[in-house]
C-alpha cells in the first residue's frame, strides 16, 4: 500500500504535467496569434464600475450606452452590496467608479480618502411594501403589517435598506414583528415573490424590477427614509478621465432618464 | 522526517508545502486581524450568543437526525443488491456537490409554503419556512452524505465474514447489526458522525435561502458573521475566529480514531 504510493503519486503527477504542458502549448499558439491584437488593444480600454446591486439594471444599460460612444472601451461591472464594494475597493480591488445605495458607505469610502473627484448624488430611492401577486394576505397598508398573521420580512438593521426600514418604523409609531431580518433587500424582494412571505420591505426600484410576481403598495411614511445614491470615481484610477464621463452620462439628462424608468427618482 | 526517508522525490516538497501555505496562511491573515482587547466583549455581545446557542443547538440535532437517518441509508447502501442502486448511491450523494445556495432553492420548493409539501404542512398549522426546523432540515440535507458517505465506504471494506459467522451461529438480523456491524465500522461512524457536525455548524448558503434570518430562531453563526461584516468587521473577524476554532478541535476529534 505505502510502497505503491509514489509510483502512483508519480503517475499522477505526469498526467498533470502532461496536461499542464498541452495547455501551456496550446497558449502559447494563442499568443503568438494575438501579437499583433497587443500592439492595438493599448487604445482599449476597460472601465470598472462598483456598483450597488439595485443599480444593475439602469447600469448596464448605461453601460451599453457609454461603450457605444466610446469607441475601445470596454465598461464592466461588479453589483453587489455597498458595504462589501467599499470593503473591496479598501483592499485593494481594482475600481474606477463607485456608486453607493446610500451615503453612509460612500463617507467610508471618502474617510479612507480612496476617492477621486468629490461625490456627486445622482439618484434617490424609497421605501414601498412588496406583497406577493394578487396579495393573498390582504395586506393595506403600513399598519396592517404588525396584524397578527401576516409574515413580514424586511431587511436587517445593520444594512442600508434596513436602517431605512427602521426610520419608517419610528415615524410611523409602529413595532414591526419581522419572521425573518434578511441580509439584503433582494433576499427579501425574493421571500416576497416566492410567496414564503406575505409581505416585505423593499425600494420602489426593487418592485418594479420584480414585475408581475409582486404588486406594490405605497405608503406616506416613506418620505422619511429616503436612500440618496452618490456617484464617484476612486482615488488611484487609471481611467479618471473616462470614470468622470461615466459619472456625467448618470447625472446627465440620458441617465436620469434611464434611471427614472426603473422607479429612481432625482 | 526527510522525503528521501520515506521513498517520495524530493520534488514534492515544493508544490506540498505551498498548498499547505496556501490553506494556512489565510487562517494566519485572519487571525492577526483579531482585536483582542475587545475580543470576549465581542464574541459574548446578545446577538453573538444568541446565534453561538442557535448554531449548537441546530447542529447537534442535525447530527442527531443524520445517525438516525444515515445509518440505515449506509447499512443498506452497502449491504444490499436491486436494480439501480448504484443511481440511488450517487444521487444520495448529490448535496455534496451542489452549491448549498442551490439546496437552499430546492427545499424551498419543496418544504416552503408554496412548495411540493409545504401547502399539505400548511393545511396541518405547521409553517416550515423562517423557523428553526428550517435550518435544521437545511443543515441536515447538507450534512446527511457525509456521514453516510463516510460509513458507507467502511461498510464495504470491513466485508461481512463475521457477520456471515455469526448469523450461522444462530445470531438473528437485528443482534448481528448491533454486536457485529456497527462496532466493526464504528470508527468511521464516529468521524463521519463529527464531520456532519462539523458541516450542519458551517452550514450557510441553504439556511439563508430557505429560512431566512431572525436573531435567535434562523440565525446561525455563519450568517451573523456575514450580517456583522456588514456594520461591524471586528466582531465578524472575532466570530469567524471562534468557528475556525471549533473546527480545528472538530478536525482533531475526527482525525483521533479509536484502536481498533
Amino acid at each position: 500500500m505505502i510502497r505503491s504510493l509514489p509510483r502512483r503519486l508519480a503517475a499522477t503527477s505526469g498526467a498533470l504535467l502532461l496536461a499542464l504542458t498541452a495547455t501551456s502549448c496550446g497558449g502559447a499558439t494563442g499568443t503568438g496569434d494575438s501579437a499583433g491584437d497587443a500592439g492595438g488593444s493599448a487604445e482599449e480600454s476597460t472601465l470598472i464600475v462598483f456598483a450597488a446591486a439595485s443599480l444593475q439594471e439602469p447600469f448596464e444599460q448605461l453601460g451599453e450606452e457609454f461603450e457605444s460612444t466610446h469607441e475601445g472601451v470596454s465598461v464592466e461591472f461588479n453589483f453587489g452590496g455597498s458595504s462589501g464594494l467599499v470593503t473591496q475597493i479598501q483592499e485593494g480591488a481594482p475600481a474606477d467608479v463607485f456608486a453607493s445605495a446610500n451615503e453612509a458607505n460612500m463617507t467610508k469610502l471618502v474617510d479612507a480618502d480612496l476617492h477621486g473627484a468629490e461625490p456627486v448624488d445622482f439618484a434617490t430611492n424609497t421605501l414601498m411594501i412588496a406583497v406577493p401577486a394578487g396579495n393573498p394576505a390582504g395586506v393595506s397598508g403600513l399598519s396592517s403589517l404588525t396584524e397578527e398573521g401576516i409574515d413580514l420580512v424586511m431587511c436587517a438593521p445593520e444594512v442600508p435598506c434596513g436602517a431605512a426600514t427602521e426610520t419608517v418604523e419610528e415615524r410611523a409609531g409602529l413595532e414591526f414583528t419581522p419572521v425573518s431580518e434578511e441580509q439584503s433587500v433582494t433576499d427579501v424582494l425574493n421571500k416576497v415573490t416566492t410567496g414564503e412571505a406575505d409581505a416585505g420591505l423593499v425600494y420602489v426600484t426593487d418592485v418594479l424590477m420584480a414585475g408581475d410576481d409582486v404588486e406594490g403598495i405605497e405608503f406616506p411614511e416613506s418620505d422619511s427614509a429616503v436612500n440618496t445614491y452618490p456617484i464617484a470615481t476612486v482615488a488611484g484610477s487609471e481611467q479618471a478621465e473616462l470614470g468622470q464621463e461615466f459619472i456625467d452620462l448618470v447625472t446627465g439628462e440620458d441617465g436620469q432618464a434611464v434611471l427614472a424608468e426603473h422607479g429612481f427618482q432625482p | 522526517m526527510s522525503p528521501a526517508s520515506t521513498g517520495l522525490p524530493r520534488w514534492l516538497l515544493a508544490p506540498a508545502l505551498l498548498g499547505a501555505a496556501l490553506v494556512l496562511l489565510p487562517l494566519v491573515g485572519m487571525a492577526l486581524r483579531v482585536r483582542w482587547s475587545e475580543f470576549w466583549e465581542l464574541i459574548t455581545s446578545e446577538s453573538s450568543l444568541a446565534a453561538l446557542r442557535l448554531s449548537l443547538q441546530t447542529s447537534l440535532t442535525t447530527t442527531a437526525l443524520c445517525v438516525i437517518l444515515g445509518v440505515p441509508m449506509a447499512l443498506l447502501l452497502a449491504r444490499t443488491r436491486f436494480p439501480g442502486l448504484s443511481v440511488l448511491r450517487a444521487m444520495v450523494l448529490i448535496p455534496l456537490v451542489l452549491p448549498p445556495v442551490v439546496g437552499g432553492i430546492a427545499l424551498l420548493y419543496t418544504f416552503g409554503r408554496q412548495g411540493l409539501l409545504g401547502s399539505s404542512f400548511e393545511l396541518l398549522g405547521i409553517q416550515i419556512a423562517f423557523s428553526t426546523t428550517a435550518v435544521v432540515l437545511a443543515q441536515t440535507f447538507v450534512a446527511l452524505p457525509f456521514l453516510v458517505i463516510s460509513l458507507e465506504g467502511a461498510l464495504r471494506t470491513a466485508g461481512t465474514r463475521y457477520e456471515v459467522a455469526a448469523a450461522s451461529l444462530g445470531a438473528r438480523p437485528t443482534r448481528v447489526l448491533l454486536r457485529i456491524t456497527l462496532p466493526l465500522v464504528l470508527p468511521a461512524l464516529c468521524s463521519g458522525t463529527v464531520l456532519s457536525f462539523a458541516r450542519a455548524l458551517g452550514e450557510f448558503g441553504a439556511t439563508i435561502t430557505f429560512a431566512g434570518s431572525l436573531q435567535g430562531t434562523t440565525r446561525t453563526l455563519p450568517l451573523e458573521i456575514y450580517l456583522q461584516r456588514e456594520s461591524d468587521p471586528e466582531a465578524a473577524v472575532a466570530l469567524s475566529f471562534v468557528l475556525m476554532v471549533v473546527a480545528i478541535v472538530v478536525i482533531a476529534l475526527a482525525r483521533r480514531r479509536p484502536t481498533a
